[in-house]
């Protein structure tokens, strides 16, 4: 009942069927056209990466294989996966939105190692493949409501956080789990600004990690996640604010204190530990209460703006886990 | 019979051409869908920098004209100041109108709640009265005060220059740049104007003074 006061989406803002199936035929169609124009494009040969602007999906990032679909998904009108993937916040590729498009071409999210750490029984450093291989993966389309109170719909392709987690059987001292990027200035340009304290980091209350909804990203719009969207692997967490979703995780570690977190040593009266999507809360320069919505073709100036939910709308799943807590002060 | 040829005033249509400039580019860019994924943001931003830069061009002709001796600068004072005000309009009504959309009503608490809204608002109300006293016929009635009313713009200026600099993502050390050369330029525009400052407080004090005032009253002290 707790939807009760939301509003449903407008059929206007729901994708028609016919179109939405469409997308999967342009699609075929380009897996067969584009391949063969790319032999001899190695992706790390310096340059022949760089995005172009893509009007649809980069076919060059291989296409995945979706176990499942649905759960938890929204039906309101997806971002286009041009805008999803051009328009950014992932500060060690630059501070602008169209920087981590451009910049990220030189960094190499293959091989990739994960090192798990702290008070769990299994630990050490675990291959990519490793941590992948024993997870199906879902498609998930969540709404993402950024503190700076744009919000988009992204299709994720991933696999819930809490599987991942058992595997390293985390003892009863473990209270929170924290997340490291990687930190690579040459790859990363935007690192050598001390814009924040690199490497990034977040962190999670361990119930809000094993939360169903608690996604890792590997995919976005059925392929891999381009660099600037945070390849290889990254955190998804649709009920707080964008900046929690920290991209390229170097490092899992599990804690029995909260960690510090990098928005929250940067600006501790803006940024809270929680970050819970809250429109009762306002940011010092953002309005929580509305957001402006990046959905289709991205082109109507007009009616963009929404009313933002508690939790991203996503309070049935996850209110329960703050019951007792003053979301006002523990924001 | 023959009128020198003014050519200020032939100029001056040319100038404000130019200054629509920026506007039909931003029509352009919004009607060719080349505003990028944020289009409103898009045209909140330039609309912002370039009601900034009119302010500042405005702001900068007492002291070129100081510096260069180039009097006939004041004559195009008038236009830049007044599209800075139409700047700051199309800024405000982009907000009130495209990006607020059905949530106008938001926009009281934005301007109670949030700095730099507080402050982008102010400059803007302040702007009116001198777009509205703009006029010969206002600038012939208002006198002295004409000059008084219209040193608002300093303080016009020092809002819209904060209205940039909060409104810019900051942590402790998050680089504003932009903003900051916005602000940079405004010191630098203000700095060159102490000198007449001074000298006309120095002029004031002098007719101010008790002896001068005894001398245009013609009272002379007793014991003088």
């Amino acid at each position: 009942m707790s939807f009760r006061k939301f509003p449903e989406p407008r059929p206007s803002d729901v994708t028609p069927q016919p179109i939405y199936e469409r997308r999967r035929e342009v699609l075929k169609l380009l897996g067969l056209a584009i391949p063969g124009l790319l032999v001899g494009c190695s992706p790390d040969s310096n340059g022949q990466t760089a995005q172009t602007a893509p009007a649809v999906i980069d076919t060059r990032l291989p296409e995945l294989t979706i176990a499942k679909r649905g759960a938890f998904s929204t039906t309101e009108a997806q971002t286009s996966y041009n805008d999803a993937t051009h328009y950014n916040n992932f500060y060690e590729f630059g501070t602008s939105k169209a920087d981590p498009a451009r910049n990220s071409a030189r960094f190499k999210p293959h091989p990739w190692s994960i090192e798990i750490a702290g008070e769990a029984e299994v630990t050490g450093t675990f291959t990519l493949e490793d941590i992948l291989k024993p997870h199906p993966l879902e498609e998930r389309i969540y709404r993402m409501r950024c503190v700076e109170g744009w919000s988009m719909v992204i299709p994720w392709v991933g696999f819930q956080l809490s599987d991942l987690i058992a595997r390293f059987k985390p003892t009863s001292a473990a209270k929170y789990v924290a997340f490291t990027s990687v930190e690579r200035p040459r790859e990363m340009p935007g690192q050598a600004d001390a814009v924040l304290d690199w490497p990034y980091r977040e962190g999670l209350r361990m119930d809000e990690a094993m939360n169903p909804l608690t996604l890792m990203v590997v995919g976005l719009y059925g392929h891999a996640l381009p660099n600037q969207n945070g390849a290889p692997l990254r955190l998804v967490v649709p009920w707080k604010y964008g900046f929690k979703g920290i991209k390229s995780i170097a490092r899992i570690e599990f804690v029995e204190k909260q960690p510090r977190t990098a928005w929250n040593l940067a600006a501790r009266s803006e940024y809270g530990f929680f970050a819970n999507v809250n429109p009762e809360v306002d940011h010092p320069r953002w309005t929580q209460a509305t957001e402006r919505r990046i959905s289709g073709s991205g082109f109507n100036l007009l009616g963009n703006r929404i009313l933002t939910q508690p939790f991203n709308g996503y309070g049935e799943q996850v209110a329960s886990m703050y019951s007792g807590m003053d979301l006002k002060q523990d924001f | 019979m023959a009128h020198r040829f003014d050519r200020i005033a032939a100029s001056k249509p040319f100038v404000f051409a130019a200054c629509l400039i920026p506007l039909a580019w931003l029509a352009w860019d919004t009607l060719s869908n080349a505003l990028g994924t944020d289009p409103v943001a898009q045209l909140e931003h330039r609309s912002g920098d370039w009601t900034l830069r009119l302010l500042l061009t405005t702001l900068a002709i007492t002291p070129l004209r100081m510096l260069t001796k180039q009097n006939w600068l004041i004559r195009y004072r008038r236009m830049f100041g007044l599209f800075a005000f139409f700047y700051a309009s199309v800024h405000m009504s982009i907000y009130l109108i495209v990006d607020l959309g059905g949530f106008w009503s938001q926009i009281f608490t934005e301007i109670a709640k949030k700095p730099y809204i507080t402050v982008g608002f102010a400059a803007w109300l302040m702007m009116i009265p001198l777009a509205v006293t703009s006029t010969k016929g206002m600038i012939r009635r208002l006198g002295r005060n004409w000059q008084r009313l219209h040193r608002l713009v300093y303080l016009i200026g020092l809002c819209g220059v904060l209205h940039f600099m909060w409104l810019v993502k900051s942590g402790n050390k998050i680089a504003v740049t932009e903003p900051l050369i916005y602000l940079g330029i405004l010191i630098v525009l203000l700095a060159l104007r102490v000198p007449i400052w001074l000298k006309q407080l120095r002029a004031r004090t002098a007719r101010n003074s008790p002896q001068s005032i005894n001398r245009r009253v013609g009272f002379s002290p007793p014991n003088a």
